[in-house]
């Protein structure tokens, strides 16, 4: 029994491969356009850097302020790889450049990691913020190696074209890019699977108790360290290739930054979770910046909320839903979706239209006191509409609170049955 | 003699601000463990509120009321927010705390827009405290308040007079954070509050059994610890700069002054605030160039490396990320910290 559920979960697994290499074979098909070939793109390299982040996160439990480093310094010297091998005596070629990147942030995690993880917890957060600020103001003082406030660029369309292939079109590119994405996220499928990834999650739960049977946490912690390192550099590296520029903001505590909270909020205990995260990030960086000028605002507020009430991201709460489907109870909660969903997108809109009418006479004064949002005119000038929308956001929140509490109790109550079934299927023999 | 005198208390100065910072840190991670990531962020809400108020009611009630908001708008946070996460653990704390920078710099930057706004010092703290007039023939004197411009110029080539003012700002900035320190000194050791306080740090289930409101007592050591930033931010964004990237340019520098002291010791968080306050005042008047100074040790550079930036580098350039090498090294040396106790 043990035996066919084993090699099924196995087959399962191989089919799920498949398909995540199918959606990215044909992805650029569906959306061929220039904008999203490279929103495309930076989902690759995204995807690589939020799961090698993970890697640190999820499974170590190590809180880094800091993996911007890695996948920046890896950027850089992949860049000057690029610049010095690849020209006319083809020493580098052009699709093992993010190597290079990976090869420099492996390095530069020896480095760095030696001083980093010999802490854990809130000091090895601290240690990273400090080690990132460092390397952030070193970059604005050596402009040899870091190009200054310009930064480095480079040309990938160098050397004879290999096989056709010379990487002028952005879409040959992209699929360099999710070959290397398919590789690496296989390959740190498998680091979950191996002895030190286990040992990794072990270290995470309780360090002292691997200490006892035998294992220097600090060095597992620092290994892990190190493979983090790499993978985040190769991601760097496809960066360079893809922009062909590097600057400082690479390296920047913003970019840190944003590996945190897409990683988390995609979920860092499930291995998909950064996945998700990483196209969300995108999605949130090139469209939801164009959409709104306050979108730190809501990006940290939803940021908050999920901390608060989901902190196993989305991947959680896709895998909660997902079982209370398998034993078909998703149905009766559906109502109580519904009205949460109702009564969230009415407190949404509220405050997104008083925040951007707040902006609007922040930033935009000049241009008149009437903003169009979603369809409708606001007057920034007059007291009904300032009024209106605080009495409107009121009753939404009012609303939402209680169809907030209606679906808590269902999903309390559905879940209690679900236990209950469960003690009740390991009671009968 | 005048520069140093002037560059010392310039550096005591900014160690103290950065002690007001790093006491209510302390104090909130050793007592909830939960390093407060937003701790500037509530330095930077003070200096702004501060503003309001300022522009309101006037500079001295802004230096009262501005701390008394932000220090409620933390135990609101506290209660509201962080007590929730508090049972997943350390890292959602953490995480909560950085989520809130983000809210924060955001809700400055709509309120009051993104370039710095006016916060001026009331006109009782501007000009100088003192000035110090070092005269090459009478020798060094100390004038109470400004001099006149006289006194400082001469028509004689053959002397040497240097007046060198400092500001009645920085001087109330030390006075503040001396009686801020003298006063939690007090309140935690000779006071009652105090006495529970130190009781729910160390034993908080005994302290709970004796009938003391312990997580009470955690949100208002949190409101007081924000509240002690918003004092820090009147006075800093009045001395300094009130702009919406005060927070990140002090913030990491807290966490530093905090992890070199030794997590959890305030006064090892005080010998860190000084230490790092004068080293960084010290290094930014300084126009000597890395390679001048290793010349001048008897290091001569090799020839590949002279001309390049890194020996073109002056010592004032350095001084942003000298915190940070002093953090690497203390790690290295001195896992711990300077006082810290435990190991973690």
């Amino acid at each position: 029994m043990s035996a066919t559920s084993y090699t099924g979960a196995r087959w399962g697994s191989v089919w799920l491969w498949l398909v995540f290499a199918l959606v990215m074979l044909v992805m650029p098909r569906i959306f061929d356009s220039g904008l999203s070939i490279t929103m495309l793109s930076q989902m690759g390299i995204a995807i690589i850097a939020c799961l090698s982040y993970n890697m640190l996160l999820g499974q170590g439990g190590m809180l880094s302020f800091g993996h911007a480093v890695y996948t920046g310094l890896g950027s850089f010297v992949a860049i000057h790889a690029l610049n010095a091998w690849s020209g006319a005596s083809p020493a580098l070629p052009v699709s093992l450049v993010p190597l290079a990147g990976g090869f420099a942030g492996m390095g530069f995690a020896v480095l760095f990691g030696y001083v980093t993880t010999r802490k854990s917890g809130t000091t090895f957060a601290m240690i990273t913020l400090g080690l990132a600020e460092l390397v952030f103001a070193m970059s604005l003082m050596v402009p040899e190696f870091f190009g200054g406030e310009g930064g480095v660029s480079g040309n990938r369309v160098v050397g004879a074209p290999v096989l056709g292939i010379s990487y002028g079109p952005a879409v040959q590119v992209y699929y360099l890019i999710a070959l290397y994405t398919l590789v690496c996220v296989v390959l740190m499928y498998a680091f979950t699977q191996t002895p030190l990834g286990r040992l990794l999650n072990a270290v995470r739960d309780n360090p002292e108790r691997v200490e006892f049977i035998g294992y220097n946490p600090q060095r597992i912690r620092y290994t892990a360290f190190i493979i983090a390192g790499f993978f985040a550099g190769i991601s760097g590296g496809l960066g360079a290739l893809n922009f062909e520029i590097v600057n400082a903001e690479v390296v920047g505590a913003a970019r840190s930054g944003g590996y945190l909270l897409f990683t988390f909020l995609g979920g860092a205990t499930f291995f998909f979770g950064p996945i998700l995260g990483a196209v969300l990030m995108v999605l949130a960086f090139v469209m939801l910046s164009e959409i709104t000028k306050a979108w730190l605002l809501y990006l940290g507020g939803v940021f908050m909320l999920m901390v608060m009430y989901a902190p196993g991201g989305l991947a959680s709460l896709i895998m909660l839903n997902l079982r209370v489907a398998r034993h078909g109870k998703l149905r009766v909660l559906l109502p109580a979706y519904g009205l949460l969903a109702l009564s969230g997108a009415v407190c949404a809109l509220g405050f997104s239209a008083l925040v951007e009418m707040v902006y609007h006479r922040q930033l935009d004064a000049a241009m008149g006191p009437v903003l169009r949002f979603l369809g409708t005119s606001l007057d920034t000038s007059s007291a009904a509409h300032w009024s209106g929308l605080l009495v409107y956001l009121a009753i939404g929140v009012l609303f939402f609170e209680w169809s907030r509490r209606r679906f808590a109790l269902q999903w309390n109550a559905v879940h209690q049955s679900m236990e209950d079934e469960r003690l009740r299927a390991a009671a009968t023999p | 003699m005048e520069f140093f005198l002037i560059t010392s208390l310039n550096g005591l100065c900014y160690g103290l601000l950065l002690f007001m910072l790093s006491s209510g840190l302390t104090l909130i991670f050793s007592m909830m463990g939960v390093l407060n990531f937003a701790h500037a962020s509530f330095y930077m809400l003070g200096a702004y509120i501060g503003y309001s108020i300022s522009q309101l009611l006037g500079f001295w009630t802004a230096l009262v009321l501005a701390p008394l908001v932000v220090g409620a708008l933390g135990a609101a946070f506290e209660r509201y927010f962080l007590r929730r996460v508090h049972k997943f653990g350390h890292v959602p704390e953490l995480l909560i705390t950085f989520g809130l920078t983000y809210v924060v710099l955001e809700v400055v930057q709509l309120v009051w827009g993104r370039i710095a706004v006016d916060f001026a010092p009331p006109a009782l703290l501007q000009g100088p405290a003192f000035t110090l007039v070092n005269h090459s023939v009478a020798g060094l004197s100390l004038h109470g308040g400004a001099v006149a411009p006289e006194l400082c110029s001469t028509a004689d080539a053959a002397l040497r007079i240097v007046c060198s003012p400092f500001p009645a700002t920085r001087g109330f900035m030390m006075l503040v954070a001396i009686t801020m320190l003298a006063s939690i000194w007090l309140l935690l050791t000779r006071t009652r509050v105090g006495l529970v306080i130190q009781a729910a740090l160390t034993h908080p289930d005994a302290a709970e059994s004796l009938g003391h409101n312990v997580p009470r007592v955690f949100m208002l050591v949190f409101g007081a610890g924000a509240g002690l930033a918003g004092l820090a931010g009147v006075i800093g964004g009045s001395t300094f700069l009130t702009e919406p990237a005060m927070a990140a340019t002090v913030g990491s520098i807290v966490f530093v002054v905090v992890v070199v002291g030794g997590l959890g010791s305030l006064s090892g968080a005080f010998i860190a605030s000084l230490l790092i306050g004068i080293v960084q005042t010290f290094a930014v008047s300084l126009d000597y160039s890395v390679g001048s100074v290793l010349g001048s040790l008897g290091m001569a550079m090799a020839p590949s490396w002279q001309g390049t930036s890194l020996a073109r580098l002056t010592i004032a350039q350095v001084a942003p990320i000298l915190p940070y090498l002093l953090l690497v090294l203390i790690l290295i040396f001195r896992p711990r910290g300077l006082l810290g106790s435990r190991e973690g």
